[in-house]
């Protein structure tokens, strides 16, 4: 493969984390990490609490610096943090513009709380939404960006079942409106089936395995295709003889 | 630091047995537990029953109850102290050169305003000394605090000096202005200048460093500019922290104001009790003091207001 083939094929891929290092004193978190993910693609990161997945992201999002190997991300991301972060002096619709400048900057905010079925709900203040509310406003000052790269760093973990499903439709639905690609971050087998294009596991500070999910909407939710996967998941985690 | 005016709350929550059981009947199906006919209306040991507040059984008695506790909110207390202090007064029981009723600080002020000598001085002390002083202070306090507050730099170049200063009573610093600046207008703004200047700056480095780093963080995130991140995050964020270094500015400046006129003054509210004390006139050594304790309240409920209206947001501001 040539330089230039190689070039190209980063200008498309969303992100390239290439043998990271991240350390916190003598720790090692991320142990030359490896990772590509494509263009639209949503891969899903599975692992174990503390394994490091938020590391993971803060370098993508550029807020830490890697202490080894490269980070390669587009210019226009965004994320959505564990929690919404919100700012609570602020309502619904500018907590959304926040990023955004220009004339058209409301429009823009007003046409991303509607996305994410927040319509009228602008002049909100964070303490009067909901938790699932919060969380969509915080996804929708994510998407307003029209970003190429979306980080969500378990961005459903607080919600009773009921709002989880409905948000993981609005995941899916937003993904065929914004084509980019995405990074979740889940503690949720189900919901890694459920919505990954791949599931990445990780395990001693690496990726340690990769499943791709070539399964259609109907195959996700019941079937032999589903539980192999799920079994395969389990493994991974270390948790196959629980189950 | 909200207002707290336990009034209406603790008023409706008490509720008496027997205003319970007198309207009982009239509440559609109540509970067993709260049937008129039962003896012990309370719910039994270890549960709560929580009505909706219009639900709530008020009696004659339990409406004039909430009327007559606490019908001033925080100024219950001092009325009653005042009412009290007439009383005793007018009774004969307190000696009018110690404490006069409050009624001849009251005549003693109107008669005073109309000679023309109150309202000069209440000028000279409240334009030309509080709001000059405080004018410089809170202006330095600000500026420093912000700048200390967001640059390293700030912090080392403003924060040593400061926190030397904190530790120096601004009564000790009052000799050592007369020295320098004699015993004009000069050293009285710089004295209630001081008071301010060093809790706002305080204060304000204080609230800007403890802004919620993760909201820093996320603003940094969402591509939002420097000047973005100082005008909707840091300053908001600095707001409750700048109004409690408001309360103490306000507060201090005018125990400076008292303690500069105190100590020299030939005009101005200072002077009014100086020259009570020296001729002898106990009610204007007292209108001088409830000036002081009036100027006192008004900023505190000043702040307060400010407070009631910019921390709409807080999870903790109960909508009035
Ligand atoms: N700033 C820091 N300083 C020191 N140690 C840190 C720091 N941030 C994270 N760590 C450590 O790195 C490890 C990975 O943390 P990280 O937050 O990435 O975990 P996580 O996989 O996101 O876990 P969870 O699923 O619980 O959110 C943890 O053991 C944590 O203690
Ligand atoms: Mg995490």
């Amino acid at each position: 493969m040539s330089a230039a083939t190689v070039a190209s094929a980063r200008q498309r891929a969303g992100a390239v984390i290439d043998h990271v290092v991240r350390r916190f004193g003598p720790r090692v978190v991320l142990d030359h990490l490896s990772l590509t993910i494509a263009e639209e693609e949503l891969v899903v990161l599975l692992g174990p609490s503390g394994c490091g997945k938020t590391t993971l992201l803060r370098l993508l999002t550029g807020l830490d610096r890697p202490d080894g190997g490269t980070v390669e991300v587009p210019v226009r991301r965004a994320i959505v943090f564990q929690g919404d972060r919100l700012l609570p002096w602020q309502r619904a619709l500018p907590n959304v513009a926040l990023g955004l400048s220009g004339p058209d900057a409301r429009q823009r905010a007003s046409a991303a709380l509607a996305e994410v079925g927040l319509a009228g709900r602008e002049r909100a203040w964070p303490k009067e939404l909901s938790g699932g509310e919060a969380q969509r406003v915080a996804l929708a000052r994510a998407l307003v960006s029209e970003p190429e790269l979306v980080l969500l760093d378990e961005p459903f973990a607080a919600l009773d079942a009921i709002t989880r499903l409905r948000m993981h439709n609005l995941v899916r639905a937003l993904r065929r409106q914004h084509h980019a690609a995405m990074l979740l971050v889940t503690h949720d087998v189900d919901e890694a089936i459920t919505l990954a294009d791949r599931i990445v596991v990780m395990s001693q500070g690496r990726i340690a395995a990769s499943h791709p999910v070539p399964l259609s909407a109907a195959e996700r939710e019941a079937g032999a295709a589903r539980e192999d996967l799920r079994a395969a998941l389990l493994a991974d985690l270390g948790l196959a003889n629980q189950l | 630091m909200m207002q707290v005016n336990p009034g209406p709350i603790a008023a409706a929550g008490i509720a008496t047995a027997s205003s319970r059981a007198a309207d009982a009947p009239m509440t559609g199906t109540p509970p067993p537990m709260l049937s008129p006919t039962t003896y012990g209306l309370a719910p039994a040991q270890g549960r709560e029953v929580f009505l909706a507040s219009d639900a709530r059984r008020v009696s004659a008695v339990s409406r004039w109850r909430k009327r007559l506790s606490w019908p001033l909110g925080i100024y219950t207390t001092p009325v009653a102290i005042l009412i009290t202090w007439q009383v005793l007064a007018e009774a004969g029981l307190l000696s009018p050169t110690a404490a006069p009723a409050p009624t001849v600080i009251a005549r003693t002020g109107w008669q005073l305003w109309q000679q023309g000598v109150l309202g000069p001085d209440l000028e000279i002390s409240l334009v030309h000394r509080a709001a000059l002083g405080l004018l410089l202070g809170l202006g330095a306090g600000i500026v420093t605090g912000v700048i200390g507050g967001l640059l390293r730099s700030g912090e080392n170049l403003f924060n040593g000096i400061v926190q030397i200063l904190n530790t120096i009573p601004i009564l000790a610093i009052l000799p050592v202005m007369i020295v320098w600046f004699g015993i004009d207008e000069l050293p009285k703004v710089l004295i209630i200048a001081f008071g301010a200047f060093v809790p706002m700056y305080l204060n304000l480095f204080a609230a800007i460093r403890s802004v919620d780093q993760r909201l820093v963080e996320m603003a940094r995130t969402t591509g939002a500019g420097r000047w973005r991140l100082v005008t909707r995050v840091m300053f908001p964020g600095a707001l409750p922290g700048f109004l409690v270094g408001l309360r103490f500015s306000l507060a201090f400046s005018i125990l400076g104001l008292v303690a500069a006129e105190t100590l020299n003054a030939n005009s101005g509210i200072g002077f009014l009790i100086t020259n009570g004390q020296t001729y002898m006139q106990p009610d204007q050594v007292w209108l001088g003091l409830v000036i002081y304790a009036i100027l006192g309240l008004l900023a505190d409920q000043f702040v307060r207001l400010l407070q009631r209206v910019l921390l709409r947001w807080r999870p903790g501001y109960e909508a009035a």
